[in-house]
């Protein structure tokens, strides 16, 4: 039988096959945790007198609750007592049980997926779990990755397996060629925008065509990080030369390195394979996008104006946005930029803002915040240069962590604030109470910065 | 470890009818810093429960009567979003037992089975139906995944998983179920 890279990957972790009375057990290959969803795992753990099956397949970091800029003395300003107490919670656990833990003092602490891939812990045709929803960026390697919920962290930490049923498959194929200037993130806010945020509730997504192959690593990672917001738990690309010189060399790349590499290339899916269901996009239509509402389904290209609302959903939306039907995006005003969040905080990224604000100043309305995603990226940055051009630009250089991508650190906005954000997510509240988010690129987000407004970077470098 | 086995609820609903409510604003993430699992139903909604100073809003699900309902019935795509377990540990604290929606995300559905929480899904009729009359008495029950509707409206079926099914009505974690696959897994192990 022809089957899809889902399939293939899927049926080599089959420890119980599902059955119609019960779920497939399913043996998961790496565990990757941090503070926020671990801490009632670990007591589930302690209270059963249960030990951590495989912490040789566990890895750990702080990214959530840490804070980003550090006090003058180097001691951490905490946003709370309860911070503190997650951060060194995950800490002693992960002491008690012998997990490998990339704490403050690692040079590889970072936001968990950004982390995973760059210590070569992400590995094509792997399983990967962790209490997170945007576990679905590992899908980038071709390895099944999903968030979990806190019980279900519990029961990997116990059996190295969860219980699931097999998800239905989705074919997103990207073919032609990509506009100028239109950027991986661009490519999956127009898919999310297509196919709804609720669009690929109970499917799996491969990303498939000419658009995914030509994208770097830090690309493939932005698209499958967002696999989630159009509600697919999981979404994947098939590993291929681009992937495998992406993991070469690194700490925990596989010894047999090119066995290793010729046994993933097989796992592509077969041609004629079955979908349970096919989205075809065409390249040449994707323009640079933006959020307009409250949910990263709403999106539109940046030159265009807000369509009519649906149905009252959308006009709350639209309300809490303070944005009218009708208006255009471009030249909003804006209070915020952020860049950073496990979508786009990689070199990719950070270089593709500082090309935009070399030799420039933001707009003097305008706070912008640059947040590594790890230390590793935040080295490599500064080795470039790069923090420099963000500091002359007028914008802050932080230390690595999810920052305001959820604001549990304290760093949030402010009620009624608009920020432009390189993150996942737009819902009311997310970046603080009352702050109004627009989701955009790196490139878009730099612009806007410098502009002072919505600004499509295509005009910025024009302008040059 | 055993949880309350589930077997019947019936409950006026309360009514959230907008679409893709979010797990954020389920549980804000200025809750997710607690590293028990207690109290949270104190926080859920809390956008639509507080004020920005702190104060209750005259919100529903603030009243007396809303806090006895143990149905909650939401608008379209429920829970998406993150994948925080702490949203239906905030609404189980509060007291719901039910959440009826035309679809609801899965990883929020996932959660939700492993909390005592039951997430039903019916079609866009008698969802829609349930929207507009906020505050109906109905019975969900588990046993013949049947959703009574008051008279005149009929019963309806619902579709759960057998496996959750089975756990809920026992009253059984997976844990349990995991923790005696112990062979099957090290036979994995040494594959």
């Amino acid at each position: 039988m022809r089957k899809t890279l889902f399939d293939k990957v899927w049926e080599k972790h089959v420890v119980v096959s599902e059955t119609e009375t019960h779920p497939a057990t399913i043996f998961i290959d790496l565990h990757l945790i941090h503070e926020v969803t671990s801490p009632q795992a670990f007591t589930l753990l302690e209270d059963r007198g249960l030990r951590v099956r495989r912490p040789d397949l566990t890895l750990a970091t702080i990214d959530h609750s840490t804070p980003t800029l550090l006090n003058k003395d180097g001691s951490r300003p905490y946003i709370s007592d309860e911070a503190r107490t997650q951060v060194e919670t995950l800490l002693r656990n992960t002491k008690k049980f012998d997990i490998e833990t990339h704490g403050w003092d690692s040079k590889y602490r970072g936001i968990v997926h950004v982390m995973g891939p760059e210590l070569g812990a992400t590995h094509p045709g792997a399983t990967i779990v962790c209490g997170d929803s945007h576990t679905s960026t590992h899908g980038a390697f071709g390895a099944i990755a999903f968030g979990i919920g806190t019980t279900q962290v519990g029961h990997v930490l116990a059996n190295q397996c969860i219980l699931m049923r097999k998800p239905k498959t989705m074919a997103v194929n990207v073919n032609g060629k990509l506009n100028q200037g239109v950027t991986p993130k661009d490519v999956i806010l127009h898919i999310i925008s297509l196919i709804g945020i609720g669009g690929g509730t109970g499917y799996a997504i491969e990303y498939r065509g000419n658009v995914f192959e030509d994208m770097s690593m830090d690309g493939r990672m932005t698209v499958c990080n967002m696999s989630i917001e159009a509600g697919a738990r999981c979404g994947m690309i098939a590993p291929d030369e681009v992937t495998f010189e992406f993991l070469r060399g690194r700490k925990y790349t596989p010894r047999n390195y090119e066995d290793s590499c010729a046994e993933w290339l097989s796992l592509s899916t077969d041609e004629g394979a079955f979908f349970d269901k096919e989205v075809n996009i065409k390249a040449a239509s994707i323009k640079p996008m933006v959020t307009y509402g409250t949910h990263p389904g709403m999106g539109i290209p940046i030159d265009s104006i807000v369509p009519k609302s649906n149905n009252l959903a959308e006009q709350a939306s639209l309300n809490y946005m303070q944005i009218t039907e009708g208006d255009k995006m471009l030249g909003i005003k804006v209070d915020k930029v952020f860049i950073g969040s496990c979508t786009n905080s990689r070199m990719d990224d950070l270089r593709a803002a500082a090309s935009i604000f070399k030799k420039k100043k933001i707009a003097p309305h305008v706070k912008a915040l640059v947040v590594p995603g790890s230390a590793q990226v935040k080295a490599i940055a500064e080795k470039e240069g790069l923090d420099k051009i963000f500091k002359d630009a007028g914008a802050d250089w932080r230390e690595p962590g999810c920052s305001m991508c959820l604001g549990m650190n304290g760093d949030i906005g402010l009620p009624g604030e608009l920020i432009v954000s390189t993150s996942n997510r737009n819902f009311m509240g997310r970046q603080g109470p009352g702050v109004r988010t627009i989701l955009a690129s790196p490139e878009t987000a730099a612009s806007t910065a410098i502009a002072g407004v919505i600004e499509d970077p295509r005009n910025l470098k024009k302008n040059k | 470890m055993t949880i309350e086995p589930f077997k019947l609820v019936s409950s006026r609903t309360l009514v959230l009818p907008s679409a893709n409510i979010d797990t954020d604003q389920i549980m804000p993430a200025k809750f997710l810093s607690m590293t028990t699992r207690n109290g949270l139903g104190e926080h859920v909604f809390s956008n639509l429960r507080y004020t920005n100073s702190g104060t209750l809003t005259d919100h529903e699900l603030n009243s007396e009567s809303g806090k006895a309902c143990k149905i909650l019935v939401a608008g379209d795509n429920f829970g998406c979003g993150s994948s925080r377990e702490h949203a239906p540990w905030g609404l189980t604290d509060y007291g719901f037992r039910v959440v009826i929606s035309s679809s609801i995300a899965d990883i929020f559905k996932s959660n939700s089975l492993k909390n005592g929480l039951l997430p039903v899904t019916i079609n866009k009729e008698v969802h829609q139906w349930l929207i507009e009359h906020s505050g109906v008495y109905v019975t969900v029950n588990l046993e013949s995944c049947l959703l009574e509707l008051p008279s005149g409206m009929g019963s309806h079926s619902f579709v759960i998983d057998s496996f959750s099914r089975y756990c809920l009505l026992e009253g059984l974690d997976e844990m349990g179920y995991l923790l005696e696959q112990n062979n099957q897994i090290s036979e994995y192990e040494n594959r």
